[in-house]
């Protein structure tokens, strides 16, 4: 990092860390919900922005992670070293099942497959009445114990970003490290990786399950910082809000899900509140336009703007480097892993 | 278990499979031709069903609404194909399964506005309501009507696509666009038939499993889940590939229910995972994996 981006970095930390100085209650806790769903949303961009599969059903194991550790605090204990750990190895776990699974088959098969088992999921959630509570959720669950002091809203807000700050800091070690390199290169040319004799699926399941598991850190401290956590966490509406999240922050950008979901949670309380019912509707047109006219996102504009005010020249929006379709009748070589230009 | 109850299930499996070939055949046909997955898919079934009820509920008639809601619904994914999907087809699926999720989102929040968040179920043509006696066998009409009108379909859908001019040239761009296009025919215009057809197609099976499967907010996701096992079970892009994956699926479903009815999920989800530990690209699909 330049010495501005570090000093840039520090002050948006403490910012962020200042936050229960002077924000009013309710802010602390859309707060945390930004930052819980940004883990969320920053998981599920390891395997879309950086490993170029696109897993449809991610709400899937951020709700196990809340539902586990929401069920260990309610019957066993609300210890939050016991809760969290155990909702995220869980999570990790499903992951492991559906991706070894689910990894065999081709990317729009693999799509289709974990939207299908997310869905899945959300039926049995609902059905499961002894265990899940069914459509009323799994109520009363405890607040976290543990951490030395009574967790009211400020603390919460401050575990939760210090969570997400962890999270952003192991995947930025992670990608510049070389497992993290391979990710990129089998986003970019999964052909070429195999021909150098690199196990790309042990590579792809290895980030399935690690974005399972943090998906599921998410996920546990939704469930125990709300007090309960219902089927419509597992939907695949949160599992599409979550991709919605990447995409308007940034696809290829550690903090774009974040800004993202800053933005789709902003929606949602303030367009219900202040402007219309139909928030959804907001959201979905919101996103559109992101997907239609400015494809690197918030991250991208702000790269745009800025490249642009150096040079001095118009604004150009970025085309986002995701790999082009491998089906392609314009695609001259039979390889389907023709690289990027 | 006696026999009555066994054939009783099965015909109960073929009415479900039947609804589930309506809707995956739309779902195949755009993504085997214009490689195209369309996650609104469920989303134009639900409002099939919906604009089919509407038309019961004012003029009384079934069979109106079962050419109106398809229409209107066609017309919809033509609108819909041309202004926001066609600027993508140089960008990759991302960007398709993307705009097609956003546009899934707004168009079941507008549904809901527009029509209530009540369950409801479309009402059966006076003729097909009551039951027929088949030997020992007591079968609901309108379930019977189902399975012919599927049967029907499929035996049409084969004859559009294997036997005609349109058809074709819809297999032909599934195997090779440039080649089409390079013969002169408008490609672009064949896409947007083809998916307004699919929408249409879903919509039918909406209006179709209305007096069945009734109408209700959230079916959309269930209709899309079960739609894509079907495809991915029977093989992507194939037409016969989503009608014996929509057997076997529709037939695990009901079986499935009916046997352990606590783990009925499970049996579809362990049929779809059989399938494809052994045929990783589903039943029929062409070529290995």
């Amino acid at each position: 990092m330049t010495v501005p981006a570090r000093l840039a970095t520090l002050l948006a930390v403490a910012g962020l860390a200042s936050l229960p100085l002077w924000a009013p209650r309710f802010l602390l806790t859309v707060a945390a919900e930004v930052l819980i769903f940004g883990i969320a949303a920053t998981s599920l961009n390891l395997l879309l922005g950086y490993t170029g599969l696109i897993s449809m059903g991610h709400a899937a194991y951020f709700a196990t992670g809340g539902y586990v550790a929401g069920l260990l605090a309610k019957h066993v204990t609300p210890l939050f070293w016991a809760t969290t750990p155990v909702g995220m190895v869980a999570a990790a776990a499903l992951a492991l099942v559906v991706g070894a699974f689910a990894l065999r088959t081709a990317a729009v098969t693999f799509l289709m497959i974990t939207l299908a088992v997310g869905q899945m999921l959300y039926a049995l959630a609902i059905k499961w009445r002894t265990v899940t509570g069914g459509s009323d959720g799994l109520l009363g669950i405890p607040k976290p114990t543990g951490l030395g002091v009574e967790m009211d809203a400020p603390r919460m807000y401050l575990v939760a970003l210090v969570c997400y700050l962890l999270v952003l800091w192991f995947l930025r070690r992670l990608l510049a490290a070389p497992f993290g390199r391979t990710l990129v290169g089998i986003r970019e040319n999964e052909g070429r990786l195999r021909a150098l004799g690199c196990n790309v699926q042990a590579y792809k399941l290895a980030a399935f399950v690690l974005a399972g598991g943090l998906a599921g850190l998410g996920g546990a401290l939704f469930g125990q910082f709300n007090g309960f956590i219902a089927p419509s966490e597992i939907h695949w509406h949160r599992s599409g809000q979550l991709m919605i999240m990447i995409i308007i922050g940034g696809v290829h950008s550690l903090i774009g899900p974040l800004l993202g979901a800053f933005v789709v949670v902003a929606i949602q309380d303030l367009v219900s509140s202040l402007l219309t019912q139909r928030w959804m509707t907001v959201m979905g047109l919101v996103f559109i336009g992101f997907v239609l006219v400015a494809r690197g996102g918030l991250v991208g504009l702000w790269h745009a703007l800025h490249r642009a005010v150096r040079r001095g020249l118009p604004v150009s929006l970025p085309a986002r480097p995701l790999r082009r379709p491998a089906r392609d009748a314009d695609v001259p070589a039979p390889d389907a892993d023709v690289p990027a230009k | 278990m006696d026999l009555i109850f066994l054939a009783q299930q099965f015909l109960n499996g073929a009415s479900f499979a039947m609804t589930l070939f309506l809707v995956a055949v739309g779902l195949t046909l755009i993504f085997g031709l214009m490689d195209v997955l369309n996650l609104a898919h469920g989303t134009f079934y639900l409002i099939g069903a919906y604009i089919g009820l509407s038309v019961v509920k004012t003029t009384g008639n079934f069979w109106l609404a079962l050419v109106v809601a398809p229409v209107a619904v066609a017309l919809l994914g033509y609108a819909v194909e041309i202004a926001l999907i066609r600027p993508l087809y140089a960008r990759g699926h991302l960007d398709q399964v993307l705009l097609t999720l956003g546009l899934a989102f707004v168009l079941a929040d507008q549904a809901r506005h527009v029509w209530g968040a009540f369950e409801e179920a479309i009402p059966a043509p006076p003729g097909l309501v009551g039951v027929l006696a088949l030997g020992p066998l007591f079968y609901p009409k309108y379930r019977l009507f189902v399975i012919a009108f599927g049967l029907v379909a499929a035996g049409v859908l084969w004859v559009l696509i294997e036997r005609t001019r349109w058809g074709a040239v819809i297999r032909a761009g599934v195997s090779n666009r440039t080649m089409v296009r390079s013969l002169g025919i408008d490609i672009n215009r064949v896409f947007a038939h083809t998916f307004a057809f699919g929408c249409g197609l879903a919509a039918l099976a909406g209006v179709v499993a209305g007096p069945i499967i009734g109408v209700a907010p959230g079916l959309d996701a269930e209709i899309l889940m079960l739609a894509l096992i079907v495809v991915v079970t029977g093989g992507l892009g194939s037409l016969s590939g989503s009608f014996w994956g929509a057997i076997l699926i529709g037939q695990a479903d009901t079986f499935g229910k009916a046997l352990l009815p606590d783990f009925s999920l499970f049996f579809i989800f362990g049929v779809m995972a059989l399938v494809l530990l052994y045929r990783p690209g589903g039943l029929l699909a062409k070529g290995g994996p």
